[in-house]
């Protein structure tokens, strides 16, 4: 039998000093590692529970909020503030998994689910150089349906699973993260990365490095703000294609914008090239449409998910449509 | 270690990798509590840890020390059933009964959630308070499949019983 042990961080200091081991894996509410290591995709011989880790929510100086990455998903969508200045963030809480999964998963777990690649999970079958680096990649000719149209490369088109991580795309956050050399903080899109030939890697994160909270910074008009998700079905699945997008008009142009996409990519996709083409322009529908075909214009679609682009386009401008007549949706 | 299962002191699993499900039906036979997946895609294990509805086959047991867990043979029974068990009964919400005691801790849980204000995916105002209408309740248990189809019977049954107090 593998020899096996779990320990408590009492603090932060303890689980980085306990998690520093190679096999060691953080733990959090276990939705995602605890299924991972059933499969034997994930096998650390140690889990440091950080469950016990903060788990609160405050203001901060700036106006925004700090959430303690042990808080649970649930806790973070009923949130008053999350609620009101930022419902984006709620929605795309609530978009995900179910009440049973929301009330385990905390926010630190959330960033770092790994993806629902069918061929990732299929360790008896399927080769998967995300979970077996170097084997290659039974996805890319396979059935591709869910998986990525951006940023994908010849060893990996998987995606990353996350509903909440497109709303934090969107909003700018700022990931806490402490480690053996130290606390440090990191721009929420550069947290998670692209594949290219190391797509075992899913973050910028160091070896033994802990996610400890998740700033949002203040953002006026992510009270004008939505997420919206197209699956198969109208509950408990991941998404085929999820927008999170706020908007701030002037006039009756557009001020400012935030988009992020979702199921598109090996991370959560911020739209930086449909918010340049929207900003100070005018609120039409056909501008939101050039805009988002502005953003997939690389896109590089598979054989069963060339519905992708097109989707993620109606969806868009549907929502800007809305946000830009102040109907939150 | 040891947790607190239906109000009983029990002792926790000497193997740190057995799910919170497992350690229920293996070692302490409570076997109410169903495994359908075990892979956190269908609802049959849900238990409710100090009320709240988790499910218990992504849940390591070791995490839940000194944590309050109630299962189906736990519920407050008004005579032999808890009301929501006999309106399972005389809803029709069950045929062959295997996604049942999850779909009702799911239930005791969601009422809880819906109590406190915990908007959901269908709810077209975040900040205002919660009314359990059908689209609701649908979407807030769609974490509990039952295969045999008796959706509609499930909720007829938690809207007769528990939904009175919050359907305004």
């Amino acid at each position: 039998m593998t020899p096996f042990r779990y320990l408590r961080a009492a603090d932060v200091a303890d689980a980085v000093k306990l998690g520093t081991d190679d096999g060691a894996a953080f733990l959090g509410g276990g939705t995602n590692i605890v299924d991972l290591m059933r499969e034997t995709v994930a096998r650390p011989d140690r889990l440091v529970d950080v469950t016990g880790l903060s788990d609160t929510i405050t203001e901060t100086a700036d106006g925004g909020l700090l959430i303690g990455a042990a808080a649970r998903n649930t806790a973070v969508a009923e949130h008053r503030a999350v609620r009101t200045r930022y419902p984006l963030l709620s929605r795309a809480i609530l978009a995900g998994a179910s009440a049973q999964i929301r009330n385990m998963a905390t926010v630190g777990g959330n960033l770092l689910q790994r993806t629902r690649c069918t061929y990732f999970y299929d360790t008896d079958g399927s080769r998967c150089n995300k979970r077996a680096p170097g084997t290659g990649c039974d996805a890319r000719d396979g059935f591709n349906r869910i998986h990525a149209v951006l940023g994908a490369s010849d060893a990996c088109v998987a995606t990353h699973p996350s509903d909440m991580c497109v709303a934090l795309a969107a909003l700018d956050a700022v990931v806490h993260v402490n480690g053996p050399d130290g606390a440090r903080t990191i721009a929420f899109d550069a947290l998670h990365r692209l594949p290219g030939d190391r797509p075992d890697r899913d973050t910028m994160l160091a070896p033994g490095e802990l996610i400890t909270a998740i700033a949002l910074p203040p953002l006026r008009f992510a009270a004008n703000s939505a997420y919206r998700k197209v699956r198969d079905r109208a509950s408990y699945a991941f998404a085929l294609i999820s927008v999170a997008a706020a908007l701030e008009m002037d006039g009756d142009r557009i001020g400012d914008v935030r988009i992020a996409f979702g199921g598109v990519a090996h991370k959560p996709w911020r739209a930086t090239r449909a918010e340049a083409v929207l900003r100070g322009g005018p609120a039409t529908h056909a501008a939101y449409r050039a805009a988002a075909e502005a953003e997939f214009e690389t896109a590089r679609p598979l054989r069963d998910n060339a519905f992708k682009p097109e989707l993620a386009t109606r969806v868009l401008a549907a929502m800007l449509g809305d946000l830009a007549m102040g109907k939150l949706a | 270690m040891s947790l607190v299962i239906n109000g009983n002191a029990v002792a926790g699993p000497s193997d740190p990798r057995v799910s919170l499900l497992d350690h229920l039906r293996e070692t302490l036979h409570l076997t109410g509590t169903k495994k359908g997946c075990n892979q956190g895609a269908c609802g049959a294990c849900t238990v409710l840890v100090d009320g709240e509805r988790i499910l218990s086959c992504l849940a390591l047991a070791v995490q839940y020390d000194g944590r309050r867990i109630t299962t189906i043979e736990g519920l407050d029974a008004v005579g032999d059933l808890h009301p929501l068990q006999a309106a399972f009964i005389e809803y029709d919400a069950l045929q062959c009964g295997y996604c049942t005691p999850g779909q009702i801790c799911s239930a005791i849980g969601m009422v809880a959630e819906a109590q406190r204000g915990v908007p959901s995916h269908v709810s077209t105002d975040l900040a205002a308070g919660v009314t359990l209408t059908r689209a609701e309740i649908q979407e807030r248990m769609s974490g509990n499949l039952c295969r045999c189809g008796a959706h509609n019977g499930i909720i007829d049954a938690i809207r007769a019983t528990m939904a009175a107090e919050i359907m305004a």
